[in-house]
């Protein structure tokens, strides 16, 4: 770890009451000034690790520093330079949003004066200040989601965690959540940590990333380079029957690099996609195996997280709203 | 020890903020008082005939009764708040900021403490209206409120404790209505010590809502002041030790998330 790490998180385990291991030995770094995303299904440990890094929990063994503290023995301190956004609104029901603020504008330890600007400030700057003084009750889910993002920023820390900002929210919503993130990256000096299930969320938004699954970071990178480092094209065959069969066929294809059967089908990872797909379709149709369907595509996330983990990403999950 | 205050002060203001946006609740819990003072105090009011009663009539002696049970269950339903805000993710996020740790329960029991202190004023003026007027003047009317909030403040501690622990409602509400009703039977509140039964003589002895009972008949009578405030030394003592034992239960809850 360097001083330029935000976030620093090095062999974190923790094990569930139950026995089972959240997390199994998680590391990653977290530059300064960068969105990095934690992406994984449900029960992969994202949230775990950060309600370790916001100090809500402490870790069985590893060690995580955020801004250069250490969180089990400085979190007094971590707390007055983490921006916490919780998956669970956190706010209170009954008080307006203005009152939200204020109270924890004045919890983070924003100077007594400095507070009703600050409020207004960022009121203004998440689109809530006509709805202001309104109870939280009565806001929509998307703008309890921008009070929540508000109250995260309302010191001005140099770290936001984020916990699944737009899960539960409507297509609609959720773009326009993306829309704030993509802003705040672009107008505030801030290291954000984002976790999400969304494999199109973390595409979109993280400057790097890390996959995580059953407790354990399985690849770390940015966006663009973990898709390059699957090299060429995808293809997705959908079969019916026998994919282990079809799969064994195309390994010993010509100009196939890999192959990987699951449930559906197979996916073929091939140098050009275009040319190599008459190839393997006469390939199955000679072992009689029939193809329902195809698709190519330049390598997505979804292709890396298979690539790593040897599971689809949408096998282990619903990625049902 | 400044931020412990100031932040203390700032829940406060949220918790009677929400109170206050909902007076409902605060009629609702005056119900009770109302109805033990009037049916029970008129149902009942031959009972001061029996040994032991120092009162002319029975209302006068249910009247500060009614004021300390009012106090126990004001006091045993705190912890309810404390759960809806582990629920929705409040207790979290506060949590996550610097804010002194022990004013997450010290402002729920100041809120409960100015509660009770209202609710109490409002019993005294009914049972006056009633009958019953504080003999003991201004000092024993205040002494009455001390021995209502230090047996409240007490139990509400522990409510916030018991509500960390259990984190479940049904497991408050349980809790509350095992102990609520016989805690206020093993007292005074409604029978003098003398007719009742001896085992029940006993464990009162022992019962903090006993001491306030005693304490706030004494001190509206206007008599044994002395023992008045030893009665509300002794429920301080119990306020420190529930203080300790709620504490005891936050840290647990801590390291159990």
């Amino acid at each position: 770890m360097t001083q330029e790490d935000a976030v620093h998180v090095e062999n974190l385990t923790k094990a569930y009451p139950g026995g089972d291991q959240a997390l199994a030995g998680v590391t990653f770094s977290i530059r300064r000034g960068e969105i990095f995303g934690l992406l994984g299904p449900n029960g992969a440990g994202k949230s775990t690790t950060v309600r370790i890094l916001a100090t809500l929990t402490h870790p069985d063994g590893g060690t995580a520093r955020v801004d250069g503290l250490d969180v089990l023995r400085q979190g007094h301190d971590v707390r007055l330079r983490i921006g916490y956004v919780a998956q669970a609104s956190g706010t209170d029901r009954y008080a307006t949003g203005r009152e939200n603020l204020s109270l924890q504008a004045h919890l983070k330890r924003v100077p007594r004066r400095e507070i009703p600007a600050k409020v207004n400030e960022l009121l203004e700057w998440v689109g809530l200040s006509d709805a202001a003084d309104r109870m939280v009750d009565k806001y929509s889910g998307g703008m309890k989601r921008r009070l929540d993002i508000a109250m995260g920023l309302v010191h001005d820390p140099p770290i936001l965690l984020l916990d699944e900002p737009t899960t539960g929210l409507d297509p609609e919503t959720r773009a326009a959540i993306w829309k704030d993130l993509a802003r705040l990256r672009r107008e505030r000096q801030l290291s954000v940590l984002l976790t999400t299930h969304y494999l199109e969320e973390a595409d979109r938004l993280s400057d790097r990333l890390a996959i995580v699954d059953h407790g354990r970071v399985v690849i770390e990178g940015t966006p663009r380079d973990l898709k390059a480092q699957i090299q060429g094209d995808v293809i997705t065959l959908e079969i019916d029957e026998n994919t282990s069969g079809a799969a064994d066929v195309l390994r010993r294809t010509d100009g196939v690099l890999d192959v990987i059967a699951d449930g559906k089908g197979v996916s073929v990872q091939v140098a050009q996609g275009a040319t190599a797909i008459p190839t393997l379709m006469s390939t199955l149709e000679r072992s009689g195996i029939a193809v329902r369907a195809v698709t190519l595509s330049g390598p997505t996330l979804d292709d890396v997280y298979l690539h790593h983990t040897g599971h689809r990403y949408s096998a282990d999950k619903s990625d049902a709203v | 020890m400044q931020t412990f205050v100031a932040d203390t002060n700032q829940l406060l203001i949220r918790h009677l903020r929400t109170t206050l946006r909902l007076p409902i609740w605060i009629a609702v819990t005056l119900v009770q008082p109302v109805i033990w003072l009037t049916l029970f105090g008129q149902l009942f009011r031959n009972v001061v005939e029996l040994p032991g009663f120092s009162t002319g009539t029975y209302i006068e002696f249910l009247t500060p009764g009614v004021v300390v049970m009012t106090s126990l269950f004001s006091a045993i339903w705190s912890g309810m708040g404390m759960i809806e805000d582990l629920k929705e993710g409040v207790l979290d996020r506060l949590l996550t900021t610097p804010l002194h740790r022990a004013s997450l329960i010290a402002a729920r029991v100041a809120h409960t403490s100015i509660t009770i202190a209202v609710q109490s004023v409002l019993i005294l003026l009914l049972g006056w209206m009633l009958g019953a007027g504080v003999a003991g003047g201004v000092g024993g009317f205040l002494l009455i409120l001390l021995a209502a909030v230090l047996l409240g403040a007490g139990i509400a501690a522990l409510s916030n404790g018991l509500a960390l622990i259990a984190r479940r409602e049904e497991t408050l509400i349980a809790v509350a209505n095992f102990f609520g009703m016989p805690l206020v039977f093993l007292s005074t509140a409604f029978m003098a010590a003398e007719s009742m039964p001896q085992w029940i003589r006993t464990l009162s002895k022992g019962n903090p809502v006993n001491w306030a009972v005693d304490a706030s008949r004494q001190a509206m009578q206007g008599v044994a002041i002395g023992d008045v405030w030893m009665k509300c030394g002794l429920l301080a003592v119990f306020l420190i030790l529930a203080g300790w034992v709620a504490t005891q239960a936050f840290t647990m809850y801590r390291k159990t998330v």
